[in-house]
């Protein structure tokens, strides 16, 4: 067995802590495969009712933007601020809208 | 639980405290780029303007290094501070003491893995870490390296030990590197179970006969001391503080926390009816602050350079603990591949 092999893979958790609320990423942790990852993160991220469900995914197979193109990506919405609510003038009398 | 003395350099050379190292002459300047330097700006203004850092920025090297550092060390001693109370867990005095002991414990090693993934964004490896602590090339908090003699130590060690930790643990909850202040965070909201649980286990002490209150009064004795010098030597002498100051790493000076941990533990003996055992310790008007007596900085470089009582004994139990669990490491491996290749197989 390679060296590089020896050291169980990477996993991120994701713990959604209650019903009718998303799943949120919690931190990462080393596992052999699946099934003893979701244990894993029961037992690491969850001590104390934390959550109600799990997902695990290995690390590797995150695909995610790179900060390089942070400009590129995400600055063209900057100037588009007619798509904010708060753009439009609408006179008092007209109440909540 | 994390102290401030790890402002100390790792490595086998000797930490010989802050006389021992002649200053090194000036270093040459190395020639920057006109794109390294506008990076570096860039970074160092985000710094000033309290932003995070996440691992896929650009970030300086002396930046990652004095990270690695720090989270490794505070990783280390999170599952090396599994030692002292883990001996205890079989002689706990009821049920209930060693329950709260377990899950303590197991805190702890929590705490361990957080910081050790928080370290893996910089680029580290487990096993790296690992075998740093193991071989003693990577330092770990020099508390650990004090016997627990008494069941009254473990109490202590929550009060006291866990209560220096939490001042130290706080601020970092706001530092630049985002994974290690996520972690903090987690680790704070779990700390303090650790010092209340540990403080109440002493008032029932307190509560009890005279030979239990001796007990407590003398585990405060033994660990007061070693407790203030948890926080790491004084700022003249503290080699690494400017540079962690300086990446918003570290938001407060040693002897800041040094002093607000005083302050906070006064009153809290009192109610607890033990003494603090330093005939310095006395209120000072003009300060608005407890004044306390000098502490032995030789004993705590001694410990620090390997020589405290427990030194050998903890990376001995740590060493044997991590060859006992190989095999159950390669098991899993092994298992985990071939299970995925009898997927492929019937997939194909």
């Amino acid at each position: 067995m390679s060296n590089a092999l020896k050291e169980w893979p990477l996993w991120e958790v994701f713990v959604r802590s209650k019903q009718g609320l998303e799943h949120k990423h919690c931190g990462s942790l080393h596992a052999a495969d699946a099934p003893q990852a979701l244990q894993m993160a029961r037992d690491v991220y969850t001590r104390r009712q934390e959550g109600v469900s799990i997902w695990v995914v290995r690390s590797a197979d995150i695909v995610a933007s790179s900060p390089d193109d942070k400009g590129e990506l995400f600055e063209p919405a900057a100037d588009k601020i007619y798509r904010h609510p708060t753009f439009y003038d609408i006179p008092d009398d007209v109440g909540h809208m | 639980m994390y102290t401030q003395s790890f402002s100390v350099s790792d490595g086998q050379g000797k930490n010989a405290g802050p006389n021992a190292e002649p200053k090194a002459g000036p270093k040459p300047v190395p020639v920057i780029s006109n794109e390294e330097a506008e990076k570096i700006s860039a970074f160092e203004q985000k710094i000033a303007d309290d932003g995070r850092i996440e691992p896929q920025d650009w970030m300086p090297e002396a930046y990652r290094k004095t990270l690695v550092r720090q989270i490794s060390q505070h990783a280390h001693s999170e599952i090396v501070g599994m030692l002292p109370e883990g001996n205890w867990i079989s002689r706990a005095p009821s049920l209930k003491r060693k329950a709260i002991l377990i899950a303590k414990v197991q805190d702890e090693g929590g705490h361990g893995l957080y910081l050790y993934s928080a370290a893996e964004t910089l680029g580290v490896s487990r096993d790296k870490m690992l075998d740093d602590l193991h071989t003693g090339r990577a330092k770990y908090s020099s508390i650990f390296n004090y016997p627990t003699l008494t069941w009254a130590d473990v109490g202590v060690i929550g009060w006291l030990v866990d209560g220096a930790a939490i001042m130290n643990q706080i601020p970092l909850c706001r530092c630049s590197y985002g994974p290690y202040a996520r972690a903090m965070i987690r680790v704070c909201k779990e700390e303090s179970f650790h010092q209340r649980q540990g403080y109440e286990s002493l008032l029932v002490m307190m509560r009890g006969t005279e030979e239990q209150r001796a007990m407590v009064q003398d585990a405060v004795n033994r660990w007061w001391w070693k407790c203030l010098a948890m926080f790491g030597p004084p700022d003249a002498d503290s080699p690494n503080s400017a540079i962690g100051m300086r990446y918003g790493i570290k938001r407060f000076s040693n002897d800041d926390l040094r002093q607000k941990f005083v302050d906070a533990t006064v009153a809290q003996a009192e109610v607890l009816g033990v003494t603090l055992p330093d005939p310095d310790l006395k209120w000072n008007e003009a300060r608005g602050h407890y004044d306390y007596g000098a502490i032995d900085w030789d004993e705590f470089w001694r410990t620090v350079n390997g020589d405290g009582p427990c030194n050998k004994e903890r990376l001995t139990t740590r060493v044997k603990a991590d060859r006992d669990g190989q095999w159950v490491r390669d098991a899993a491996l092994a298992h985990a591949r071939k299970r995925a290749a009898r997927e492929a197989k019937e997939a194909a």
